[in-house]
């Protein structure tokens, strides 16, 4: 049974969502599955939320390396998720100012948009522009012309690492015209638009070839590895 | 001279320098490098340029502040642009945080330098929704109950700006500012493709997501911004449409502004691999010539 109705359900809902794409008559079923998937989506949320938890929790009862850390996680958890529950510092939306909390929860000098402004913003963007170091890093330590393929991919890197500066045009402008071709800037914007899409247009027709196979094995319940066991 | 045991630190150092001087000079100065549009950049500005004035544009935010340094230029030049145009605006979006990315695009340009136009009238924030695909399909049969209301809660139906928006075809454009999944290449698996000639899409996307883009442009896609240079581009056309020969803003002039921090960021790298690539046949040579010597003593 535990296995029984959720192939059930993904097969209903497959075949539902296929057959209303192409029959205008049932075209409601697949709107009814989309609306059930919103629903569920943002159920997963509380599940997210709870697996956190669980997770740091258990980090924290059995004292694992890094436990601290898992404890900085729940403690941050439950503060952004209690400020912006309970509204701290917002104030009721004019349109219903006599609704209490009508307000939105992230509104200017609110608790949940200072925690978003102020400490949200910063740390993301501050790991992202990490990776700026340990790119250039990697390159130095890795990027090593050992054969016929590494040569081909350094001077493509170098085309668009110059092309998409300022680099290309002073490297390159001096060219004729008839030559425009040959400019660093053009160079990229080729390499981009005929090698890159050949290449990747094979893969996508791969990858979706892959995906109606793998779609229809579940939908037909040949693949069950998605309910999490080995069937 | 050996590449392992070189501390990277001073790589760290030297990319830190070349990205800070560049900032501090042209924070100085005013200064940025000039640009010369792509074709798919300016295929983006002319295809929003064409549509007339009150024509409803779908603006997704699917990015987060860890990409907004690369994002948020692009996203503002959209968003000036569309309220220059006098563009019916409907932001979106399907990530957590892009509804916030929207939010902050509204204050900086809307709410400061087109003060005339009305919330719920002229444009709409309708925040984040859960589902990914889901909404998309959603929204191509039914807008109203992907999105129920708006960001302050109001009812969608009560939205003025929202009139005759039953579906996400009543839309001729969609904007999508993305930085993964779901993003530009859903909406134009999902939304797109199902109505092709009489939708079309611009994109503005994180440069690591704009090679898998490229396939879809220019039939599925009209247009894209790939990364700060194309940010950029589109940026200087906007600018030069909308300010003439006079300077616009400095938060007009993010993207251009953040090119020169790349060029010499990228030039370093180059640097960097040429001085690992010596380092390496150096070694190799040194060491093919020990071989063939303890080889000739032997």
């Amino acid at each position: 049974m535990r296995r029984q109705v959720p192939l059930l359900i993904a097969t209903l809902a497959g075949f539902a969502m296929v057959l209303s794409y192409f029959v205008p008559m049932i075209q409601d079923w697949g709107e009814l599955v989309s609306n059930s998937f919103n629903v569920i989506a943002a159920i997963a949320f509380i599940l997210g939320g709870g697996s956190l938890l669980k997770v740091n929790l258990s980090k924290i009862s059995s004292r694992q390396p890094g436990w601290g850390y898992a404890g900085i996680t729940v403690a941050c958890f439950l503060l952004t998720l209690g400020v912006g529950l309970a509204k701290v510092g917002v104030h009721p939306n004019p349109q219903f100012a006599d609704i209490p909390f009508s307000g939105e929860k992230d509104a200017a000098g609110s608790a949940f948009g200072w925690i978003y402004e102020y400490a949200l913003v910063p740390l993301t963007s501050t790991l992202f522009a990490l990776l700026a170091f340990y790119v250039a890093s990697a390159a130095f330590r890795a990027f090593r012309a050992k054969n016929t393929e590494a040569v081909l991919l350094l001077a493509t890197a170098f085309i668009m690492l110059l092309g998409r500066t300022f680099a290309g045009v002073v490297l390159t402008g001096w060219l004729p015209d008839w030559l425009g071709g040959l400019r660093l800037e053009n160079l990229s914007v080729y390499v981009m638009q005929v090698f890159n899409t050949a290449g990747n247009r094979a893969i996508i027709i791969g990858i979706a070839l892959g995906v109606a196979a793998t779609s229809l094995r579940i939908l037909l319940g040949i693949d069950r590895s998605w309910m999490g066991r080995s069937e | 001279m050996s590449a392992r045991p070189f501390d990277r630190r001073w790589i760290f150092l030297m990319m830190a320098i070349a990205v800070a001087v560049p900032i501090l000079v042209i924070g100085l100065t005013g200064r940025t490098f000039p640009e010369t549009p792509t074709p798919a950049a300016r295929a983006a500005f002319d295809a929003i340029e064409k549509l007339p004035a009150g024509t409803p544009i779908l603006l997704t935010f699917d990015f987060d502040p860890a990409s907004a340094g690369e994002l948020q230029p692009m996203a503002t030049s959209f968003v000036r642009h569309c309220a220059a145009k006098r563009l019916k605006m409907v932001f979106i979006s399907l990530w957590p945080l892009g509804g916030a990315m929207a939010d902050s695009a509204i204050r900086r340009v809307i709410e400061s330098d087109f003060p005339n136009l009305v919330y719920g009238t002229d444009y709409v924030s309708m925040g984040f929704q859960a589902g990914n695909e889901a909404v998309m399909k959603l929204l191509l049969t039914d807008f109203a109950r992907a999105f129920p209301s708006d960001s302050r809660g109001t009812p969608t139906g009560q939205l003025p700006v929202l009139k005759g928006i039953s579906r996400a075809a009543d839309f001729p454009m969609v904007i999508a500012v993305s930085a993964g999944y779901p993003g530009a290449k859903e909406w134009i698996q999902y939304v797109i493709s199902s109505n092709l000639g009489t939708m079309e899409i611009v994109t503005g996307s994180t440069g690591v997501q704009a090679p898998q883009l490229y396939p879809y442009f220019p039939r599925q896609m009209t247009g894209i911004l790939g990364a700060i240079k194309g940010a950029a581009e589109y940026e200087a056309l906007v600018n030069a449409k909308l300010d003439g020969d006079s300077v616009p803003p400095a938060k007009y002039l993010e993207a251009q502004r953040r090119m020169g921090p790349q060029l010499f960021a990228h030039l370093l790298m180059v640097g960097l691999i040429i001085a690992g690539n010596v380092i390496y046949f150096r070694q190799r040579g040194a060491a093919r010539r020990g071989a063939t010597a303890a080889g000739g003593t032997a």
